[in-house]
């Protein structure tokens, strides 16, 4: 009962606040309803007993995901008025293509139910007496290897790719250079001159 | 009793919010990104979905792997939504054509 009471509540607060995400007239108010979806998608993810992977939402979603978004929402100076006009004329496409979407989604999973499913072999069976987290790590770190570390390559792309695009170089801007001034030697830099009295000094 | 086809049905009415987000809001990239987010969630919320019903664990290591690539992703995007404001002063969308394509 409380299973079914606790489904259901994430479930309407994962779709509205998704809903209110795209709807939302300000997108810092957007960014925040994201923050709640996946904050109710965890739930949802810790209710079929995936604990890591709801872990992960909550860590790397919220916060990172959503926090670089509110950073970039309050960084740029934007009229945010100007960019939601049209927003009434693009809503009834959209809305006629997502009811199309959506109704060819739910016949196909009403269609995909009528028969049970008969996998011939898994790749990786849940043992009952493991934890989820254990289960992963294993899998994670023994068969799946080599995808792994291709996701570590993926992340170290997009973190070099995101640092290379938004560098710039500012011209006119003195920089220590500390090679040459180790290079400085004393017979380079000073002078011993028997100065006239009298007389300017010429450098 | 809570069946695999509720945690289908929430995850296709997470998908079609995202894609509808893409069409209500064309201009405004920031929401865009967001709603592709929408529909990466929604695609891990399947993919767990299924792993936990079928009892096979790869659907997890899967969703791992998506939200890697959500990530990666997102601070890509930013970044060029950054850059782009850098040098045009707006995001709107609609007067993205610099590369005449």
């Amino acid at each position: 009962m409380i299973h079914v009471l606790a489904f259901y509540l994430f479930a309407i607060l994962v779709v509205s606040s998704g809903a209110l995400t795209i709807l939302s007239r300000n997108p810092v108010h957007s960014v925040l309803w994201l923050i709640l979806a996946f904050f109710n998608a965890a739930g949802l993810m810790i209710l079929l007993g995936a604990e890591f992977i709801a872990m992960l939402l909550v860590i790397v979603y919220v916060g990172a995901v959503a926090v670089l978004f509110l950073f970039v929402v309050m960084m740029l100076d934007i009229d945010f008025a100007e960019l939601r006009a049209g927003f009434v004329s693009y809503l009834p496409f959209g809305l006629l293509i997502a009811f199309v979407l959506l109704a060819e989604i739910v016949l196909g999973i009403g269609l995909w139910s009528a028969g049970p499913i008969e996998l011939a072999q898994r790749a990786a069976p849940t043992a009952p007496d493991v934890s989820n987290i254990k289960a992963i790590g294993t899998l994670l770190y023994t068969r799946y290897i080599f995808l792994f570390e291709a996701a570590g390559i993926v992340l170290l792309v997009a973190m070099i790719g995101a640092i290379v695009l938004t560098h710039r170089a500012r011209g006119g801007v003195k920089g220590q250079n500390i090679a040459k001034q180790n290079r400085r030697r004393p017979q380079d830099a000073v002078r011993n001159i028997n100065q006239p009295i009298g007389q300017g000094v010429e450098l | 009793m809570i069946g695999l086809q509720h945690y289908m049905v929430v995850s296709a009415i997470l998908f079609v919010m995202g894609v509808l987000g893409i069409f209500i809001n064309r201009k405004n990239v920031i929401i865009i990104l967001m709603a592709i987010e929408l529909i990466l969630l929604s695609v891990n919320i399947n993919l767990v979905a299924f792993s936990a019903f079928l009892g096979d664990l790869v659907g997890q290591v899967f969703s791992m792997f998506v939200l890697t690539v959500a990530a990666g992703e997102a601070a890509i995007g930013l970044a060029i939504l950054v850059i782009y404001f850098r040098g045009r002063g707006t995001i709107a969308v609609d007067d993205v054509n610099r590369m005449k394509g």
